[in-house]
């Protein structure tokens, strides 16, 4: 792999640029791999990373019906955390965020980590009282959390609402100070050319359109570029898990709901943190181009439509207004709407699936993005022992068999209530 | 945002309102009798499909009727809209 | 009277000359006319330089004409009056007008951050992935808050936009999205036919390329047409015409947004500074128009580089000369009409380069089979070098002295309203024309913007689709003739994009040169969703409009495969930028959610009490008293309920009226526990689950007659208890008679608790009969209270003999006032939520902290009540293994062992106090200080916690670094045995 450095830039200045290569090979697929991944995304092309780096399985492909990254690891709002409430989401995030915190060295590529904070402002006590349990829970599980006042938010985060005269005024704040963003494309870019380094076939343009079974094993796929046998498939579809899952016979409970995001126009920087409104479910940020990146919650229903509806958007426009003011004086850039694969408690899955070698990551809900180290990482433990991790079998199937769901909202078997 | 013809309203934006998920999910009629399986199933376990979906919708800010409501997930295209029965 | 050098002395049909406006750009005075725009108007004062690029700080000029406008941005106002990251080619020119260039210090003239230019080599496409890595710190300390800095467009806002916006929600039979020829046409179509019309466009004035060019209709001036047009459409009723109005997104079921600029309208006082229409038409005529391509050649971005057409525009519509001498260049036939434009207001042709080797004209000075090579000059446009369009080797080209290039690289047509609408889109190979194709929703595609350029095609096709979309929403009137144009040249570009070498820009906006989209392909970023997001290609405010095109046609050329299989980049809304204000307007404030006030808020108010949040109502906390502090007050309240009575308004409870037939088998099926069993007049607490054995909701069930009951649900889940039960009776039994109507609304309640509430009772209601025997505990009654007709419930949540009085929500107000002054001889007194929290503590009641969605009955020590009914919703799942299994966490008290202790909230419950990582054992879910046992107590959801009864655990909160010893002990610290229930 060429090195990428201040010093490789150098030379490219003197050589007009002309001797780069290309960040990963375009190869066509061989006729059988140890592993397929099927899904270009992160979570995919770092799972097919750390197979090869943890565990020295090299003679893997990863299948990208389209593009790589194009999903929702290009189409999220980039952010990085482990602020959970759950000790087994807690454990599994937090290994993440350590990760994260390695990760541009690790794949000589800048990912773009910004652990600039991320903060959660509440409203009513029953609010403070959630948000600060979780966060002293977080200190029980060894991840940084820190209990914000209205003045430490004012110090932290001038530019937010902190009026007595709103409709759900801001009476404190929770952070933790290593959370923050990422670079969306560039994980995807930085793990493609990673593992293709270690020798992974990363294959565009390349739908899979059913799994070979035979005797309960998965021996292989069949593809719009022809049949590629495989010893084990690992799923990393997000939203399309059910779709993949369903060519294996297997049912999930996953359902596929829209989330819009929204960017203003870029200024100048005037919002440090990320910061996530209870009472509306807005999360705000600006990025490194400076643009505002607003998030909220569900349209509420069944799409794959990666299309929102404008009432969603004027309700997160309004949010994101209503507690950095400031926002309304800018314009709306773009708005999209990821398909998230809303799991039914709220949590992922991680885990072997009925079928012998077909194993999955998915359910991601909210959490992917900032999953996407852990999720690779554990989907490869998981591929190359044919067992879970400590850390990802509590995300099994099997959970929502005996009940012992890890419902990190309270919210019970709604898919669109997470 | 999706305008939803309610039976009794007439055509409705969408915002008025509560989405129900699939319709048509059979209640084991005897609980008690019915295995873990079976009964995580209707818990859990439901179609999610990319294109035509049956689903039921709530006329929350109008005539208050669960409505079984066919509708395409992709393009959000509608089909039949009628009053919700098992 | 201050000069407008490049004004010519006539013509401009959008500008005013008889009012001038003085306006100050970068702290220059210049002036303007009325009509103008902030671009015209600096292109007539001579300001060429206008911005400075993103990434290279290179000088930038205007380009455009309209929303398309990739370089020219532009910061109105100062300080807090400043708005950023306008286009100047959309700033209407206003008296006093302050502008700004932006991404330059001190100046777009003089700008220092010019001599990043400089290491420009260093910063290819995509640079900042290749280093900046180590050590990890740096990237967010040092690195990353530097380039923030860089970048972004215009300075931070300082405050809130308080202009007044503006939201109007319509239906339409026809919206005709665009007002040019093609728009115009369909609309008079449509409306003629009696379709309700939406026509919507984005200028100040109808006529789309008509503004910008002359053209003929019919026999006349193409602009006295469309007037002519639209003053029809105007006098009829059932048209709106709105000008200034983009169509800004196209959303499910044919939703569109129109972003009206109304308060840029003159003598439009009281206008909304914005007017955001959401129209819900039923047919859709999408007639956008198309926006002028580029040529790619070195230098192509310096001041004085323009579209051909919008330098004919500002000819046109200003009376601008954007340039003294101009060389026009292009791929088809718009040059020479452009060309002649500039000659009629005094600009001095030097040159007509044609990339085809035909159209040789006599009038100009033309050069066929010519293009540009090089820009000359640095800071502006000096003049060109023009070579032989095909390369002939030994061609060293010609040097042309000019200060304006116009060119046209032909049109792309808007296709944005089509592809968000789904619709799918062809490469026309031969037309080098990306255009709509299969429609996706109602609407259809006409004009320019479906790939029609010739004004009789536009006419014809716009007419065609007026009339089809009337047919298709149900209005078929006769429409009369269409329109017709002499114009029926269609001004077909080949494909012909770049010439030569150096620094050809693809995207202004964002510095992304040809160079770039080059090197992203040889990395191997090969989708063109890839290459855009690399190289930031296509990502700015301009969306792309002028680079998409561009961008696509050299990645398909560096990876030598045809453009039709490199396909474009998604079309997301909004088309053009909409302020956040115009989204958010009406939302905000108290427009945000409806605040629900009880029938007693304005007492609560008048008593000066602080007020919680309950899902939307509020509640009063407490009643303040003098010389007293907030703990000191709630702690009265306390204390005096329990030696006396006290009075609390529960109205915010959820309420609801069940009837019919089956009534009493449905509630058997809604609550965990029986209800058929009850009496008449008798009252139960009610367990209610969710499907999957979690608690859900509890409250209290009365049975008013055989087939009567009236429940009580929590504030916080009352809507969703509502739902939930009309989901059970309309779609799994719906064979049950039972009538369930949600009468909150109708119903006040203050309960009445203390060993003193019977006496008080008594005096209010004297005809009832209040003794233990006539009215025992769980009862319910008619009766007359304070001289209002109520219903009147035994029950306590306090812990103390309590009686709750429901009243119609009318007499609420009444009610409470008079139990008070009835009460005053016995003490009662007012309390609020914080002290009714206190006692429900003390007496170890459950509300939403305990019962969060993830405990069970059991979990709750609610497993026997559970398992007393049948088999209703929620007790199946009771049956799963992780339901029963042990070690779950357990609802116990926790009694703080030091009397001065305080909980702090959050609090986690931990075996050791160290605050060292370790798994908890549990957390507490509520607390306070008990002025009733004189120490702070807990109740809390703790590991096996019902068999650790007796243990000492510590109650800590790790971020604020404290942490109490206490004993867990049963969650009914208060009366354990309800001896007090009885007076």
């Amino acid at each position: 792999m060429q090195r990428y450095s201040i010093f490789s830039l150098l030379r490219g200045a003197f050589s007009g640029h002309r001797d780069w290569e290309p960040a990963w090979r375009a190869p066509e697929p061989k006729s059988s791999y140890d592993v397929i991944i099927v899904g270009g995304g992160g979570h995919g092309l770092a799972t097919a990373y750390y197979l090869a780096r943890n565990h020295g399985i090299a003679n893997v492909a990863v299948l990208e019906r389209g593009w790589i990254g194009g999903g929702n690891t290009g189409r999220n709002t980039t952010i990085v955390r482990s602020n959970y409430l759950l000790p087994e989401n807690q454990r599994f995030y937090e290994h993440s965020l350590k990760l994260w915190e390695g990760l541009s060295r690790d794949l000589n590529y800048n990912v773009m980590f910004s652990p600039r904070g991320v903060i959660n402002v509440f409203h009513t006590d029953a609010q403070r009282d959630y948000w600060v349990r979780r966060h002293n829970g977080m200190r029980y599980a060894g991840i940084d959390a820190e209990l914000l006042t209205r003045a430490d938010l004012a110090r932290l985060v001038p530019a937010l609402n902190l009026s007595p005269d709103i409709r759900h005024p801001v009476v404190g704040g929770v952070m933790q100070p290593r959370g923050g963003v990422a670079r969306h494309d560039a994980v995807a870019w930085g793990y493609a050319r990673a593992a293709d380094a270690l020798g992974v076939d990363i294959i565009q343009d390349c739908e899979v359109t059913g799994i070979d079974i035979q005797g309960g094993r998965v021996t292989g796929l069949q593809t719009s570029r022809g049949p590629i046998g495989a010893g084990r498939v690992g799923l990393a579809v997000a939203g399309h898990s059910s779709r993949l899952a369903e060519m294996a016979g297997v049912r999930l409970p996953i359902e596929t709901h829209l989330l819009t995001a929204t960017v203003s126009e870029p200024v100048k920087p005037f919002i440090d943190a990320v910061v996530s409104i209870a009472a509306t479910h807005a999360y705000v940020s600006q990025t490194d181009k400076g643009e505002v990146l607003i998030g909220g919650s569900l349209d509420g229903y069944n799409s794959w439509s990666q299309r929102g509806s404008p009432a969603r958007l004027e309700d997160i426009l309004a949010s994101a207004s209503e507690y950095f003011p400031r926002v309304s004086r800018l314009r709306q850039l773009r708005h999209w709407a990821g398909v998230m694969d809303m799991s039914m408690d709220g949590s992922p899955i991680i885990a072997k699936l009925p079928v012998e070698g077909l194993v999955m990551t998915g359910g991601w809900c909210y959490g992917g993005f900032k999953a996407t180290p852990a999720s690779g990482w554990c989907l490869a433990w998981t591929l190359a022992n044919d067992a879970p991790h400590a850390l990802n079998a509590p995300f099994s199937l099997e959970r929502f068999r005996t009940g012992a769901v890890l419902d990190e909202n309270g919210a019970g078997p709604v898919a669109w209530g997470h | 945002m999706l305008l939803i013809p309610c039976p009794f309203c007439g055509a409705r934006d969408e915002t008025e309102f509560a989405y129900g998920g699939e319709a048509g999910i059979e209640r084991p009629a005897d609980p008690e009798a019915a295995t873990d399986e079976a009964w995580t199933d209707y818990l859990c376990f439901h179609d999610n499909p990319k294109g035509p979906h049956r689903e039921l919708w709530f006329h929350r800010d109008g005539c208050r009727r669960w409505l079984e409501v066919e509708r395409d997930t992709y393009t959000h295209e509608l089909g039949a809209v009628r009053l919700s029965r098992p | 009277m201050r000069r407008q050098p490049f004004r010519a002395a006539e013509g401009g049909h959008l500008i005013d000359r008889s009012e001038p406006l003085r306006f100050d750009f970068d702290g220059h005075r210049h002036e303007g006319y009325r009509g103008d725009s902030l671009a015209s108007s600096l292109l007539a004062a001579g300001v060429r330089i206008v911005a400075r690029s993103f990434k290279y700080h290179r000088p930038r000029g205007v380009w455009g004409f309209g929303p398309e406008e990739p370089n020219a941005m532009v910061t109105t106002g100062v300080r807090e009056e400043a708005r950023p990251n306008l286009k100047a080619t959309e700033v209407p020119l206003s008296e006093g007008l302050e502008a700004f260039g932006q991404n330059a210090w001190p100046s777009v003239s003089w700008d220092l951050g010019g001599a990043v230019g400089l290491a420009g080599g260093l910063m290819p496409a995509g640079f900042y992935y290749k280093t900046f890595m180590a050590p990890a710190r740096w990237w967010y300390s040092l690195y990353e808050p530097l380039i923030r800095r860089m970048a972004g467009f215009g300075p931070a806002p300082r405050t809130p936009d308080d202009a007044f916006y503006a939201k109007r929600r319509i239906h339409a039979d026809v919206l005709v999205a665009g007002g040019g020829p093609a728009g115009v046409a369909a609309a008079l179509a449509a409306a003629r036919a009696g379709a309700r019309v939406v026509l919507a466009d984005e200028n100040t004035r109808f006529g789309g390329d008509l503004l910008r060019a002359p053209g003929e209709v019919g026999d006349s001036d193409g602009l006295a047409w469309i007037d002519t047009a639209t003053a029809e459409l105007e006098a009829m009723s059932h048209v709106h015409l709105l000008n200034r109005a983009t169509v800004a997104g196209y959303y499910d079921h044919n939703l569109l947004t129109v972003a009206e600029r109304a308060g840029e309208e003159e003598g439009a006082p009281g206008a909304p500074a914005m007017r955001l229409w959401f129209v819900r038409a039923r047919e859709v005529v999408i007639a956008a128009g198309a926006h002028e391509r580029p040529l790619l050649f070195d230098g192509n971005d310096r001041p004085g580089v323009m579209s051909a057409s919008a330098a004919g525009g500002y000819a046109h519509a200003y009376g601008v000369l954007a340039g003294r001498q101009a060389v026009v260049a292009g791929n088809n036939d718009s040059i020479y009409r452009v060309a002649r434009l500039l000659r009629s207001v005094g600009v001095s042709i030097a040159a007509v380069a044609d990339t085809r080797s035909g159209g040789d004209v006599r009038d100009l000075p033309c050069r066929a089979g010519e293009a540009v090579e090089r820009v000359l000059g640095s800071r502006r446009v000096r003049g060109v070098l023009l070579r032989r369009a095909d390369g002939r080797a030994g061609d060293k080209g010609e040097r042309i002295t000019c200060d304006l290039v116009a060119v046209s690289g032909g049109w792309s047509p808007a296709v944005h309203l089509h592809a968000q609408a789904r619709g799918s889109l062809r490469y026309d190979e031969e037309r080098g024309l990306i255009l709509p194709d299969r429609a996706g929703g109602a609407n259809r595609s006409a004009g320019a913007g479906a790939g029609r350029f010739d004004l009789d095609g536009c006419l014809e096709e716009g007419w065609a689709a007026g009339i089809a979309a009337a047919a298709s929403s149900g209005h078929e009137r006769a429409a009369g003739e269409p329109p017709r144009s002499p114009d029926r040249n269609a001004g077909e570009a080949p494909v012909f994009w770049q010439t030569g070498g150096g620094k050809r820009f693809v995207d202004l906006q964002y510095d992304v040169t040809a160079a770039d989209v080059d090197l992203a392909a040889r990395e191997g970023y090969r989708s063109v969703e890839h290459v855009k997001r690399y190289t930031a290609l296509g990502m700015g405010t301009d969306q792309g409009k002028t680079s998409g095109m561009a961008g696509l046609v050299l990645l398909s050329e560096a990876l030598g495969r045809p453009v039709a299989q490199t396909g474009t980049t998604t079309f997301r809304p909004p088309y053009t930028p909409v302020p956040m204000a115009a989204m958010a307007s009406g939302l905000l404030g108290e427009g945000r959610d409806a605040l629900r006030r009880t029938a007693a808020d304005d007492w609560h108010e008048a008593r000066g009490a602080p007020f919680t949040a309950a899902g939307l109502w509020r509640r009063p906390r407490y009643y303040p008293r003098e010389g007293m502090d907030e703990a000191e007050t709630i702690d009265a309240e306390v204390r005096e309920t329990r030696a006396g009575a006290g009075i609390v308004d529960v109205g915010t409870l959820g309420k609801v009226d069940i009837q019919g037939r089956d009534a009493a088998a449905f509630l058997d099926l809604v609550y965990a526990n029986r209800m058929s069993s009850l009496k008449t007049g008798r009252g139960r607490y009610g367990l209610m689950l969710r499907e999957d054995g979690r608690v859900f909701d509890d409250g209290v069930v009365m049975r008013l007659g055989e087939n009567h009951f009236y429940l009580t649900t929590t504030t916080a889940h009352q809507h969703e208890a509502m739902q939930h039960i009309e989901l059970l009776l309309q779609t799994v039994w719906p064979e049950l008679e039972v009538y369930a109507t949600d009468v909150t609304e109708h119903w006040f309640a203050a309960a009445l608790a203390g060993p003193g509430s019977r006496a008080l009772l008594e005096r209010a209601a004297p005809e009832l009969d209040l003794s233990d025997d006539a009215f025992p505990m769980m009862a319910v009654r008619a009766a007359t209270v304070a001289g209002l007709s109520a219903l009147v419930f035994r029950m306590s949540f306090s812990g103390e003999l309590s009686y709750e009085v429901a009243v119609p929500a009318d007499h609420g107000l009444a009610l409470w006032t008079r139990l008070l002054t009835e009460g005053r001889e016995d003490g009662l007194t007012p309390y609020g939520t914080e002290a009714m929290g206190t006692m429900r503590i003390e007496k170890g009641h459950v509300t939403h902290a305990e019962a969060d969605g993830r405990t069970t009955p059991d979990d709750l020590g609610l497993g026997r009540m559970a398992s007393a009914g049948g088999p209703a919703i929620g007790k199946r799942s009771l049956e799963l293994p992780a339901l029963r299994r042990n070690g779950r966490q357990q609802l116990v008290g926790l009694s703080v062992i030091d009397p001065e202790a305080r909980i702090p909230p959050g609090c986690q419950v931990v075996e050791s106090d160290d605050m060292r990582p370790a798994p908890p054992l549990g957390h507490v879910t509520s607390f306070c200080y008990s002025p009733t046992l004189g120490r702070a107590l807990a109740l809390a959801l703790v590991e096996n916690g019902r068999a650790r009864t007796g243990q000492t655990v510590y109650i800590a909160s790790p971020v604020i670094d404290l942490s109490m010893a206490a004993e867990i002990v049963s969650p009914v610290f208060y009366d354990p045995e309800g001896t007090r229930l009885n007076g």
